[in-house]
């Protein structure tokens, strides 16, 4: 399909490297032949951790199953106290085609880092 | 108050040496074991606490045998893994039952060569014969498909289950401590055993006709699994096991709710009848089918062929 004609629709944000194209791949949505399941991404909050972190995707019948099949795949390791799961269709990812425009112009803000500053003694966690 | 009262909790105050709370995952294993008394509680034969938790020990072994087989062979990767998870969870069942069988009564643990390596729980696992096991019938078919995996999962799971809950107020502290555990993770096996039973009969005619199939195989020995062995009714008036009896009721209440919402009934099957060769012919006695056999053959020929192997 030409560049031209994909939409927010034909991305996803699988395996954590941004968005990826979606065509030829199954994913539940429309297009997807019945008895193929649908693909899930998948969040796992570790013991230690602050917040949910993708760790990767799967296939489900429904979302249960996807919740039921994430802990068997990604928490074996004693990694995981929360997971989410979310269809893989319902994720808008950004399209590589904009990378510049959304991205590049961040490249060369150097004082948007806080590193200017000096940090007193007592400020813990810094 | 849980224990994640707050998000940063893990990010201060553990600046000791060794300390490993900056990593997120895989941290914080637990020994189940740690702490707990060892010795034999007053008034229990060691011989009986040894053979009950053979018992116990060897039905975990077997079935996770049985599940592991479908290792690269399930439906799916997602299911693959879960198998596999739910076959470690009882090999892991299993050691602690073996070792603590080992520890009750050593006479019970094969001898070998001097100087050989080999833990007694792998001792007990891998250099024992067909006729010194003392696992359920039930559990020594071959797979079958993956309805009919899944419904001996669910029985299985049920079974275990109703008799871990029990065994979690065994009088032996070793047994308590390994039933706590395994509550947890044989919850998980029936919920996935169920959930999937119920997932196939409802599913389409084909997925229906494969469970519908599988049901009487798996029933047929379903009677074995409440019969009450002597070394059971003993280890039970002793006060540190259970009699199989006293759970049927249980048991039988959970899988009829998963049959209901399945669209399932019990299938009118002959129950399995005794083994030849002595004792009350159970499995439980030593008496086996063939498959057991071949099972075992697989299982141990490497262990056997290196007695003196460290693994």
């Amino acid at each position: 399909m030409a560049d031209a004609d994909r939409s927010a629709s034909d991305f996803a944000a699988d395996g954590g490297h941004g968005a990826v194209p979606l065509e030829g791949v199954e994913t539940g949505l429309g297009r997807a032949p019945s008895g193929e399941w649908p693909l899930y991404e998948v969040f796992v909050r570790g013991k230690r951790g602050l917040n949910h972190v993708h760790v990767g995707s799967l296939h489900a019948a429904d979302d249960r199953m996807a919740v039921r099949h994430a802990r068997d795949v990604y928490t074996r390791r004693n990694e995981g106290v929360s997971i989410w799961v979310v269809r893989a269709d319902a994720v808008t990812a950004s399209s590589p085609d904009e990378k510049d425009p959304l991205f590049a112009p961040a490249g060369d803000k150097v004082y948007r880092h806080p590193t200017f500053y000096d940090i007193p003694d007592d400020v813990p966690h810094m | 108050m849980s224990e994640h009262d707050s998000v940063y909790d893990g990010l201060s105050g553990h600046d000791a040496p060794g300390d490993d709370s900056q990593w997120a995952f895989g941290t914080d294993f637990e020994d189940p074991l740690a702490g707990v008394d060892t010795t034999i509680p007053d008034g229990v034969d060691p011989a009986v606490l040894a053979t009950y938790c053979l018992m116990l020990g060897d039905d975990a072994l077997v079935h996770s045998h049985r599940l592991s087989q479908w290792t690269s062979r399930a439906p799916d990767l997602e299911d693959d893994i879960a198998l596999a998870n739910i076959a470690l969870d009882l090999l892991g069942q299993a050691r602690l039952l073996l070792a603590r069988a080992a520890a009750a009564d050593p006479a019970v643990v094969p001898v070998l060569p001097e100087g050989s390596p080999v833990p007694p729980e792998d001792a007990l696992a891998f250099f024992r014969d067909t006729a010194d096991f003392r696992n359920l019938r039930f559990l020594e078919p071959e797979n079958g498909d993956f309805a009919e995996t899944t419904l001996r999962l669910l029985v299985g799971a049920a079974h275990r289950l109703a008799l871990l809950q029990r065994l979690a107020t065994s009088r032996d502290p070793v047994l308590s401590a390994i039933a706590v555990k395994g509550v947890k993770e044989v919850t998980y096996h029936r919920d996935y055993a169920g959930r999937w039973v119920v997932t196939l009969a409802q599913g389409t005619a084909e997925s229906r006709r494969r469970v519908v199939t599988a049901l009487p195989r798996v029933w047929r020995h379903h009677a074995e699994l409440f019969r009450s062995h002597p070394v059971e009714v003993a280890a039970a008036a002793s006060g540190v096991g259970v009699d199989p009896a006293t759970v049927e009721g249980e048991v039988g209440a959970v899988l009829d709710q998963v049959l209901a919402v399945a669209g399932l009934e019990r299938p009118d099957v002959p129950a399995a009848g005794p083994m030849p060769g002595g004792g009350h012919g159970m499995g439980r006695d030593g008496r086996h089918t063939e498959l057991l056999s071949r099972l075992l053959a697989e299982m141990q020929s490497v262990a056997r062929a290196h007695p003196r192997g460290l693994w």
